[in-house]
């Protein structure tokens, strides 16, 4: 269904027509098999992008207008799941929290990330490889491994970091226990995972900026603060909105750290404290077997996916044309 | 990369300013200092999984916490192994990361080179679809995901982790965008002449042209593949089906408290990806930065 193409416009179709089709045609149908090649390359991804991307997608829509249990049977509820998630406080806990570790992991990510590719960009940096490459290490560490780790760094009896502020008399923090802290722990698990690759995309950008524009900077009275300013942040706009963009879309996925802290429970802490959207997803459909419920959920995290990506965009935008 | 312009650069830069300072300026020993800080904070953490999967839990509670290796590496593993069937899981992730990659290597280019190199109704239409479809954050419809796998009888089968992820949008994007600079008309004309059909153009003169960009594509797929958790996490059951990342969270359940176990899991899950970092991390890093300039 998806391969069958749009009507062509009558004026090509004559144009072929008129300028003597026949014995062009004849040749290509030499090899009828080639006409249909270029769908036959295509179709696998059309195919299963619409079983297991497209469909499930829609899916989701309408499995949240139901009272969906997967052993018990549905029942049809109109828009009763979405009433009750927007009057249930653990929804609107999640959200905070999710912003919160959103916010907390994107901002810093991103700042250290221009910063640290402003340093790498420079041809008489030595061992340049080496900073990209063990930049990159955290990258190809899995979410699980990283979340096992930062526990262990963040424990409240033993971690190396309440070790480390207690060398300085500060007394140990309970990072799981504490909302903010928690979200300090997690934000600090993204933030790790992902600053060197936004530091590298960062990079390339900066490569990409041409050397005359600086010239011309320079030769303008520019100094070196006022050239980042007014040279490379708006070179870097298109790059800059789209890891805002991918990080967005990433925050408010965020799912493994809060359900491994808070394992084996689903809750995202005893209090909720660190409790994501995705999480809470996860704990409707999958703890408590509630599909309809869960779906109305991501149904939500999608519409607000969508929102922010277009904010983000219109935002960006509108901040760079000022300048 | 700019070394031969910037040293002809002080001959001719108006007196004073150092113009070409953003691309090879004297570098600062402050730069360095940075740099070796971010050196330390990539790289401390796996260090710390390393020294606690050696270690015995006594040595890493004390205080202050030892930040040495110890010899008690084999002993964790051993635990590991027995614990949960980890070798097994290892060869899972083996199966479906690789499965996953070359499925995609293979879709990837075959759709990019109908995109980029082949007159067809409808190409740019589904070319834009194909762009939007990036964007859709399907992680949200798990859900009717698991569903649709209840129905196929495909629930804790390995199959059930590879196939939703063989084709991948970007990939078709990345290629594409690949085969459109490297292979030139002339050379497609030249082969249709000699009588090549479609597929042998595919296949002996676009393939091989674009192999290296295809490689970073199934490296990343390999990586996000052997790292991934929530959908194995919801289709997967019996631990004979587990991936790496199931076995080490199946580590932590039993032992929360002693990181131990979970850190020598997650250290040996973690080598095979490090290992191969250590090869082709340079062809990654280069990759992470040309889907920068495309993207």
């Amino acid at each position: 269904m998806v391969l069958s193409a749009p009507p062509r416009s009558s004026p090509a179709r004559q144009r072929t027509k008129s300028a003597a089709p026949q014995p062009r045609r004849r040749i290509k149908s030499a090899s009828r098999m080639d006409a249909f090649a270029p769908y036959m390359y295509i179709a696998p991804f059309f195919a299963l992008f619409a079983v297991f991307g497209l469909f499930p997608t829609v899916f989701t829509f309408y499995v949240a207008l139901f009272d969906w249990n997967p052993i018990g049977g549905q029942t049809f509820i109109g828009f009763e799941n979405f009433v009750t998630l927007y009057g249930d406080e653990r929804f609107w806990n999640a959200m905070r929290n999710t912003f919160s570790i959103w916010i907390l992991s994107t901002v810093p990510q991103l700042l250290l990330a221009l910063f640290l590719a402003q340093l790498l960009n420079n041809a008489r940096l030595k061992f340049a490889n080496l900073f990209r490459m063990t930049m990159l290490v955290p990258y190809i560490t899995s979410v699980v491994a990283t979340t096992i780790v930062f526990a262990s760094l963040f424990g409240r009896d033993y971690g190396l970091i309440n070790s480390f502020l207690n060398l300085f008399g500060i007394e140990s923090i309970d990072f799981a226990a504490n909302t903010f802290a928690s979200h300090i722990m997690v934000s600090t698990m993204v933030l790790w995972r992902w600053f060197g690759y936004n530091t590298l995309i960062y990079l390339a950008a900066l490569q990409a900026i041409p050397k005359d524009v600086y010239e011309a900077a320079a030769i303008d009275g520019a100094g070196g603060f006022k050239q980042f300013i007014f040279v490379t942040i708006p070179s870097l706009r298109p790059v800059i909105i789209f890891t805002v963009i991918v990080s967005t879309i990433g925050g408010l996925q965020i799912f493994t750290e809060p359900l491994l802290l808070s394992s084996p429970g689903l809750t995202g802490g005893a209090g909720r404290q660190f409790q994501t959207l995705s999480l809470f997803m996860y704990e409707q459909g999958f703890g408590d077997f509630k599909f309809g419920y869960g779906s109305a959920v991501g149904v939500t995290l999608f519409g607000l996916i969508v929102v922010f990506s277009v904010i983000n965009y219109l935002l960006s935008r509108r901040i760079t044309s000022d300048e | 990369m700019t070394t031969h312009s910037s040293s002809a650069a002080p001959v001719t830069r108006p007196a004073g300013r150092p113009f070409k300072r953003a691309f090879a300026g004297r570098v600062r020993w402050w730069t360095y200092a940075f740099l070796i800080a971010s050196v330390f904070m990539s790289a401390f953490p796996l260090y710390w999984m390393f020294v606690v999967s050696t270690n015995d839990s006594a040595a890493v509670s004390q205080t202050p916490p030892t930040i040495l290796p110890g010899g008690n590496f084999f002993a964790l593993a051993e635990q590991v192994f027995t614990t949960v069937p980890f070798v097994q899981s290892l060869a899972n992730s083996f199966i479906v990361a690789g499965s996953i990659a070359i499925a995609q290597m293979i879709l990837s280019t075959l759709a990019g080179f109908a995109f980029a190199k082949l007159q067809f109704r409808g190409r740019d239409p589904l070319f834009i679809v194909v762009l939007i479809t990036m964007m859709v954050p399907t992680q949200l419809a798990v859900i009717p995901l698991y569903m649709i796998m209840s129905n196929l009888d495909w629930i804790d089968s390995l199959q059930a982790l590879i196939v939703p992820g063989m084709a991948s949008a970007f990939g078709i994007f990345w290629m594409r965008q690949h085969l459109s600079t490297v292979l030139n008309n002339e050379l497609m004309q030249a082969a249709r002449i000699d009588g090549c059909s479609t597929w042998q153009i595919y296949w002996r003169i676009a393939f091989p042209l674009v192999r290296s960009a295809a490689f970073v594509l199934g490296l990343l797929a390999f990586v996000t593949a052997w790292n991934d958790f929530l959908w194995p996490l919801i289709v997967i059951q019996s631990p004979e089906n587990y991936t790496v990342q199931l076995a080490i969270k199946a580590l932590q359940r039993q032992y929360f408290v002693d990181y131990g176990l979970a850190m020598s899991g997650s250290f040996l899950a973690t080598i095979p990806l490090l290992i191969l970092f250590i090869f082709v991390g340079r062809k990654m890093v280069a990759g992470v930065m040309d889907g920068a300039f495309k993207g």
